[in-house]
């Protein structure tokens, strides 16, 4: 097996891991996590499938690989945006659970708009 | 050999992996994530990504876990509550099976591959002297693939406004983030005046090279970006407040000066973000370092987080 095809194995099990730990675990900052553990096994499939392109003296091929660049990048943006919101959550409620039940709180600022 | 490393480095991935979806305590889930992604850089270069590798490393790995890490300890009194509502084993087993079926079917995809692989590298190859560059990667970031570098320089002003709308009324148009106070005389201040010039150079450097060599401005400004968050972290300054013009500017700059170029090209060759002969080399450095100052500042805010201080009007 080349290093290609083990490592593209190996993000299918990393996107497989996250998705079950996206859908488990309760707490949203895991779920953001476990996002990031999907997300890096998409990158590195992309990663693998552009090893295979390699050609024209490139090891990989150059295109996919300027997109994972950029995929890296945004995906951090987005993370940044998760947890901006998450820490508001916090801060708004008290608490980060995402469960129906819990009755929701008022805003601590809600009465200055 | 190489088949046996590269092995065992797949197999230490999914381990990582799997404890940062298993452990307890989510500060020991983020530790794991955070050497998850320094030994994913070590995959990308086995699969001949160096540019990839060094982006992973300085923002998969060190920008997203040192804004989890500050998460978890904002967040750590919430953690009790979350282990309550841990689901029942019949959706437990019904996740296993959703992820389980979607691993078989990825598998399949990537065991069924077309052979010999589909490849754009012989037309970058045969492209590449009209742009001046020298790295391919930076060749398709600038001048091949150029809208998806400015959508993607868009697309982080538009997160970094989405992170500071979440401001409280009373906090906005202050300063972002939390004040650090450290030791003035303590070894992270220390740390934080010895390293800075060191780190620009570095960060310069990388950002230079990246014309020709593994490296770019993604890398470079987010070395930038790390040595002004030090600086904020071992609280000898502090970070604007966003309602400063000059920041504002800086965080529009680059995408702005993008733009031009790119309509400057549609007017002189033919297309927007196209280059005139012969002047692609130096039209692509212009961006460039337009682009890293308003990537640095971008990247670095998006780490502090949304303004949280009440200011008095």
């Amino acid at each position: 097996m080349n290093e290609a095809t083990l490592f593209a194995l190996c993000a299918v099990l990393l996107v497989g891991a996250g998705l079950y730990g996206l859908i488990v675990n309760p707490h949203p900052l895991r779920k953001i996590l476990a996002f990031n553990v999907v997300g890096s096994g998409v990158f590195l499939l992309l990663g693998a499938i552009a090893r295979r392109g390699a050609g024209a003296g490139f090891g990989g091929d150059p295109v996919p690989q300027a997109l994972l660049i950029t995929g890296i990048v945004v995906a951090f943006s987005a993370t940044a945006l998760a947890v901006a919101l998450l820490l508001r959550l916090h801060d708004a409620a008290g608490s980060v659970t995402l469960a129906s039940e819990v009755p929701p709180k008022v805003e601590p600022d809600a009465g200055s708009r | 050999m190489m088949e046996a490393l590269n092995a065992g480095l797949a197999l230490l991935l999914l381990a990582l992996a799997v404890w940062t979806i298993v452990a307890r305590d989510a500060f020991a889930a983020v530790a794991g994530f955070i050497a998850y992604g320094l030994l994913l850089t070590l995959a990308w270069v086995q699969l001949s990504g160096v540019d990839v590798a060094l982006t992973e490393a300085a923002i998969g790995g060190g920008l997203t876990g040192a804004l989890l890490i500050g998460a978890v300890g904002r967040l750590r009194d919430t953690e009790a509550t979350a282990r309550v509502e841990r689901p029942k084993a019949l959706t437990r087993a019904l996740a296993a099976l959703v992820a389980g079926a979607v691993t078989v079917a990825l598998a399949l995809c990537v065991l069924t591959l077309p052979d010999p692989a589909p490849t754009l590298a012989p037309d970058v190859a045969a492209n590449i002297a009209a742009t001046g560059v020298g790295n391919p990667i930076t060749a398709v970031l600038l001048a091949f693939r150029a809208m998806d570098t400015l959508l993607e320089a868009i697309v982080l002003v538009f997160a970094l406004i989405g992170v500071w709308s979440l401001a409280p009324d009373r906090a906005w148009g202050g300063r972002p983030g939390v004040r650090h106070v450290a030791d003035p005389n303590g070894i992270l201040a220390y740390i934080a005046r010895v390293l800075p010039p060191i780190g620009i150079i570095v960060g310069m450097y990388i950002f230079w090279a990246g014309a020709d060599h593994p490296g770019g401005k993604f890398q470079g400004a987010t070395i930038l970006a790390a040595m002004w968050l030090l600086v904020m972290m071992a609280g000898l300054t502090d970070a604007p407040p966003i309602s400063r013009a000059w920041l504002r500017i800086g965080l529009v700059a680059g995408p702005l000066v993008f733009i031009a170029i790119g309509l400057a090209g549609a007017v002189t060759a033919g297309a927007f973000l196209a280059y005139p002969d012969g002047y692609a080399k130096p039209l692509i450095i212009v961006i460039e370092l337009a682009l890293m100052p308003t990537l640095a500042l971008i990247l670095a805010l998006l780490l502090v987080g949304a303004p949280q201080r009440t200011i008095q009007r």
